[in-house]
C-alpha cells in the first residue's frame, strides 16, 4: 500500500472545521489522518472526552460521518451494537451488504480506566471494528487528572507536586500490552507526529479479520505543559527516548515500526514537557532515574518480544 | 376461555404453551426477531435469554445476540444498536438494572425505543435475589414508559405490544415490559401465544427517520447540549410521555381484540360498588383478589385496583377508577427511604389530590426481599382500611404487613 | 398565531443533521499569530496540510493555495513541521483579517 499526501489531499475531509478543540490539540491531527487513511466510509463511535463535547455540541457537528456518542465508558459495546446490527439488517434482507468500516476513538480515560471492561468486552467477542485510543496520559477534559496511562512523576491536578509527594507515584499501566494478550489480530502504538506510521497502521487495521487497536500518542500541550506549536516535536521526542515506541503486533507477531534504537535519554523528553519541572530542575532526581531504568527495561523486554537482539 | 382465532387472520394458532413467564417472553421475542438482543445472565431472568439462546443456536430468529459482559453494556450495545438502524431488547433484573441505570437514562434522552424485559428484583444489600419492586422503583422516572404484568400469559401479550409502543413516532422512547421475578418469571401456566405471522404483522418492522446504518447518512447521534438546549429537550420529553399514554391504550386495545384478552391502563375488581379499595402493582393481585372475596363474604364491600400502565401514570384513568371510595390501601412492594410516603403512595397522592371527595389513603409496605405476603395479611390490611374510614384519619406511618 | 416555542422546533434526541456545520465557528479569533507562507518556497509536500489540527490548508489538484484564516487558531505546527521552512509566524493584527466577527468563537 502507499500513502501519498497530495493524493491523499484530493479527497473531502471527513472532519470538519471550527470545532473546539486547543489550538495545537494533537487529537485532530491523529483523527484527520486516520479518517483520511480509511479506504471504507466509516460508522463512528465516540467516548465522552475532548473530541466529543469540543465537535459534537448541538445543534452543531464538525462530523461527516455517522457517528455515536452514548457515553464515557462504553464506545467499543456501542460500536458492537452498531456492527451486530448491521449483521442483521443485512441477515433480514433490510438492507444491502456494503463495505463499512466500524471506528471507536477514546481517549486514555475510556479505554484504560473507566472503559476497561467494556473495550476488553467487545474485543473478546470478536466485533469487527478498530479501536483508537487518543491517549494524552490524562483526564484532560475534565481538567488534567490522572489516569492510569499518566507516567510516573508527572504533575497532574490529582498528582501535585508537594513537599510529601512528587507528581504521580505510580508507573502507568500498558495497555498495548493488555489489548495484545487478548489475541486479536491487530494491535500497535503510533504517535500523533508520525503520519505514515499511523496511517499505514490504521489501513492494516482495516484489512485486520476482527477487532483491531492502536493506541496513538496524543500529546495534550494544555496538560503537558508545552507550547502549542511543539506538539509534533514533544510527540516525536517521547518516542525516540523510547517513552513510547512505535510497533505493532499482528497476528500475535510482534515488530518494530519505528527505531529499533532509543536515541535519547528519557531526560531530552521530560525537559520538553513543564508537568515533569518539579523533577527535571534537579538532574539528579531519583524519579528521572527510575523513569530512565524502567524504560530501559520494558525496551529490552519489548526487543525480545520483536526477537531484535539489543545492539546497545 | 379466550381465543386466539378471533386473529381473522385464517391462520390456525398453535397450541398453548405450557411454560413458565420468562419462556413466554422469549417466545414473544423469537416472533418479533429484532436485530440485536443484548443481555448479561441475573436471575431471574435467565429463563428469558436461555430460551432465547436456543432459539438463536437452532437458526429460528435473524436476530445478532450479544453475551455482552454487564448489563451496561447489555444497554450500551441495544444504544448502540438502535441508533444504528435496528430493533434491540434486553432482560435484566434489579442489581442488573442498578448497572444500566446510566444508559436507561441515555437512551430515553437520544429518544431510541430499546424494550427491555425487566424481571423485577430486590436491590443489593444484603443480597437477595427475590422479587420486590426495588429495581421498578429505581428507574420510574427515567421517561421510559413502562408495563407491568401480572402473569406468564399477560408478560407474553405485552412483550409482543412493547415494540409498537415504543418505535411509535409520537412516542420514541425505550419501554419496560416488567414481570415479577419468581412469581412470574418462574410459574408456569398455560400460555396461549398467537401464531408467529401474527405477531410479526402486529409488530412489524422498526423503521426510524435517522439512523445510523443508512446509506450516505451523517447525522451525530448523542451531542453534547449545554444550557442552550438540554432543558427543552426535556420538555420533548415530558411531551413523548404524554403522548404514549393513548398509544399505549390504543396499542393494548389492539393486542387484545387479536388475542381476545382485553389488556387495560389499569385492571379494576369489584370497585364498581366498592367503598374501599386496595392499590397494587404485578402479580399480587391474585393474593389481594383472594382476600377481597373473603372479605366481601363477610360483607366489606372493597374492591381492587391494579395498575398495569406504571408509567406514564394514568391519572385520569386512576381518579375515575377511585370516584366514590372513601379509602385506599396502597400496596408498595419496595421503600423510598426518607420520602414522605413510599413510591406508589406518593403517585396515588399526586393524582387524587385535586379530587372533590378524595379517597383517604394509607400505605402497606408488603413482600420485599421475595418475602411471601398469604392472604390473611391482605386480609388485614382490608380491616385497617376499614377502620380508616370510619375515623376517617390517614396514618402518618405506613404498615408493613408481614415484617417479623 | 405565534411562534412554536424552542422546545417543538428542535431536533428530538438532540440528533445533529448538520453535518460539518461548526464551519460557521470563526475560531480564527483565538489566534495571535497567523502563519504567512512563502509560496515562492513550497514544494507543496502537504506536510503543514495533515498535520493541521484545524483543516485550515486549503487545497486545490495537490496544491497548497491559501490558509483558511476564519479556523486557523495560529497553533503554529505547521511553521515547525514544514521540512523547509517556509512558513512563518507573525503577530495577527485583527486589521488584517479578511474574515467576517465571529458567531460563537468562545467555542
Amino acid at each position: 500500500m502507499t500513502l501519498k499526501l497530495r493524493e491523499l489531499s484530493l479527497a473531502p475531509d471527513l472532519f470538519g472545521n471550527g470545532h473546539g478543540l486547543c489550538a495545537g490539540c494533537a487529537e485532530s491531527v491523529s483523527v484527520r489522518q486516520i479518517l483520511a487513511a480509511l479506504e471504507n466510509p466509516p460508522v463512528v463511535a465516540l467516548a465522552t472526552g475532548c473530541l466529543e463535547v469540543s465537535t459534537t455540541r448541538f445543534p452543531d457537528t464538525t462530523w461527516k460521518v455517522p457517528l455515536i456518542h452514548s457515553a464515557f465508558e462504553n464506545a467499543a459495546t456501542t460500536i458492537g451494537g452498531v456492527e451486530a446490527a448491521y449483521k442483521a439488517l443485512v441477515r433480514k434482507g433490510r438492507m444491502e451488504d456494503r463495505p463499512l468500516t466500524f471506528l471507536v476513538f477514546g481517549g486514555d480515560g475510556a479505554t484504560y480506566d473507566i472503559g476497561f471492561q467494556w473495550l476488553s468486552g467487545a474485543l473478546e467477542r470478536g466485533h469487527k471494528f478498530i479501536y483508537i485510543c487518543l491517549n494524552n496520559e490524562g483526564y484532560m477534559n475534565t481538567g488534567i487528572q490522572r489516569s492510569s496511562a499518566t507516567l510516573l512523576g508527572a504533575w497532574t491536578t490529582t498528582t501535585p507536586s508537594g513537599d510529601a509527594r512528587s507528581g504521580k507515584p505510580e508507573w502507568h499501566k500498558d495497555m498495548t500490552k493488555i489489548i495484545a494478550a487478548h489475541g486479536i489480530p491487530y494491535v500497535a502504538q503510533a504517535a500523533s507526529h508520525n503520519w505514515k506510521d499511523l496511517m499505514t497502521k490504521v489501513r492494516k487495521a482495516e484489512q485486520a479479520d476482527g477487532p483491531s487497536f492502536i493506541n496513538v500518542l496524543t500529546p495534550c500541550d494544555r496538560g503537558w505543559r508545552f507550547e502549542p506549536e511543539k506538539t509534533m516535536e514533544v510527540s516525536q521526542l517521547m518516542v525516540e527516548a523510547g517513552l513510547w515506541p512505535l510497533y505493532e503486533v499482528v497476528e500475535g507477531k510482534w515488530k518494530m515500526t519505528g527505531a529499533r534504537q532509543k536515541k535519547r535519554p528519557v531526560m531530552d523528553a521530560l525537559l520538553s514537557q513543564k508537568r515533569f519541572s518539579h523533577i527535571t530542575k534537579n538532574a539528579d532526581d531519583a524519579t528521572i532515574a527510575a523513569i530512565q531504568a524502567k524504560v530501559d527495561e520494558e525496551w529490552d523486554a519489548l526487543l525480545a518480544l520483536c526477537a531484535i537482539p539489543d545492539t546497545q | 376461555m379466550t381465543t386466539t382465532q378471533k386473529s381473522g387472520s385464517g391462520i390456525k394458532p398453535p397450541s398453548p404453551q405450557a411454560i413458565n413467564g420468562g419462556e413466554a417472553v422469549a417466545y414473544a421475542m423469537r416472533q418479533i426477531d429484532p436485530e440485536v438482543v443484548a443481555a448479561y445472565p441475573i436471575t431471574p431472568q435467565t429463563f428469558i435469554i436461555e430460551k432465547f439462546s436456543e432459539y438463536v443456536a437452532d437458526g429460528l430468529v435473524n436476530t445478532e445476540y450479544i453475551n455482552v459482559e454487564s448489563e451496561h453494556a447489555a444497554m450500551s450495545a441495544c444504544v448502540g444498536a438502535t441508533a444504528a438502524g435496528g430493533r434491540s431488547q434486553t432482560a435484566t433484573s434489579g442489581p442488573g438494572l442498578a448497572l444500566m441505570y446510566e444508559m436507561l437514562w441515555v437512551a430515553s434522552g437520544m429518544r431510541l425505543p430499546v424494550v427491555m424485559h425487566l424481571c423485577s428484583r430486590s436491590f443489593s444489600a444484603p443480597l437477595n435475589i427475590l422479587c420486590d419492586h426495588s429495581d421498578v422503583m429505581g428507574m420510574r422516572e427515567s421517561s421510559w414508559p413502562m408495563l407491568i404484568g401480572a402473569s406468564p400469559q399477560e408478560a407474553y401479550d405485552q412483550a409482543v405490544v412493547m415494540p409498537t409502543i415504543a418505535e411509535n413516532k409520537e412516542v420514541m422512547l425505550p419501554s419496560a415490559n416488567v414481570l415479577d421475578g419468581f412469581t412470574v418469571t418462574h410459574s408456569v401456566e398455560r400460555v396461549e401465544v398467537l401464531p408467529d405471522e401474527v405477531v410479526k404483522a402486529f409488530a412489524g418492522e422498526y423503521e426510524p427517520d435517522i439512523w445510523a446504518l443508512e446509506p450516505g447518512s451523517t447525522a451525530t447521534f448523542g451531542t453534547l447540549d449545554a444550557n442552550d438546549f438540554y432543558f427543552e429537550h426535556k420538555r420533548q420529553q415530558v411531551e413523548a410521555m404524554k403522548n404514549s399514554l393513548e398509544i399505549i391504550r390504543t396499542q393494548l386495545n389492539a393486542v387484545g381484540e387479536i388475542t381476545g384478552r382485553p389488556m387495560n391502563l389499569i385492571e379494576e375488581y369489584l370497585l364498581d360498588d366498592a367503598e374501599i379499595g386496595l392499590v397494587v402493582l404485578g402479580s399480587s393481585e391474585g393474593m389481594v383478589r383472594a382476600a377481597i372475596n373473603e372479605a366481601r363474604e363477610a360483607g366489606i364491600k372493597v374492591g381492587m385496583l391494579r395498575i398495569r400502565l406504571f408509567r406514564p401514570f394514568p391519572v385520569a384513568d386512576v381518579r375515575k377508577a377511585l370516584e366514590g371510595i372513601g379509602a385506599v390501601g396502597v400496596l408498595d412492594r419496595a421503600i423510598a427511604f426518607g420520602t414522605p410516603g413510599n413510591s406508589l403512595l406518593q403517585d396515588l397522592a399526586t393524582a387524587t389530590r385535586t379530587m372533590p371527595n378524595r379517597p383517604l389513603l394509607m400505605d402497606f409496605v408488603y413482600g420485599l426481599g421475595g418475602r411471601a405476603t398469604p392472604k390473611f395479611q391482605f386480609r388485614e390490611a382490608i380491616g385497617h382500611v376499614l377502620k380508616m374510614n370510619e375515623s376517617q384519619v390517614e396514618p402518618e406511618e405506613p404498615g408493613y404487613l408481614g415484617l417479623k | 398565531m405565534s411562534e412554536q416555542p424552542l422546545w417543538k422546533q428542535i431536533q428530538p434526541g438532540g440528533i445533529g443533521v448538520n453535518p460539518g456545520s461548526t464551519d460557521r465557528v470563526q475560531t480564527g479569533d483565538w489566534r495571535t499569530e497567523v502563519p504567512v507562507i512563502d509560496f515562492e518556497r513550497c514544494t507543496h509536500c502537504m506536510i503543514c496540510w495533515v498535520d493541521c489540527p484545524d483543516t485550515s490548508f486549503e487545497v486545490a489538484d495537490s496544491k497548497l493555495v491559501a490558509v483558511d484564516l476564519k479556523h486557523c487558531k495560529g497553533c503554529g505546527i505547521c511553521a515547525q513541521v514544514c521540512p523547509v521552512k517556509c512558513i512563518d509566524m507573525v503577530p495577527d493584527s485583527a486589521a488584517d483579517r479578511d474574515t467576517e466577527p465571529s458567531e460563537n468563537g468562545a467555542g
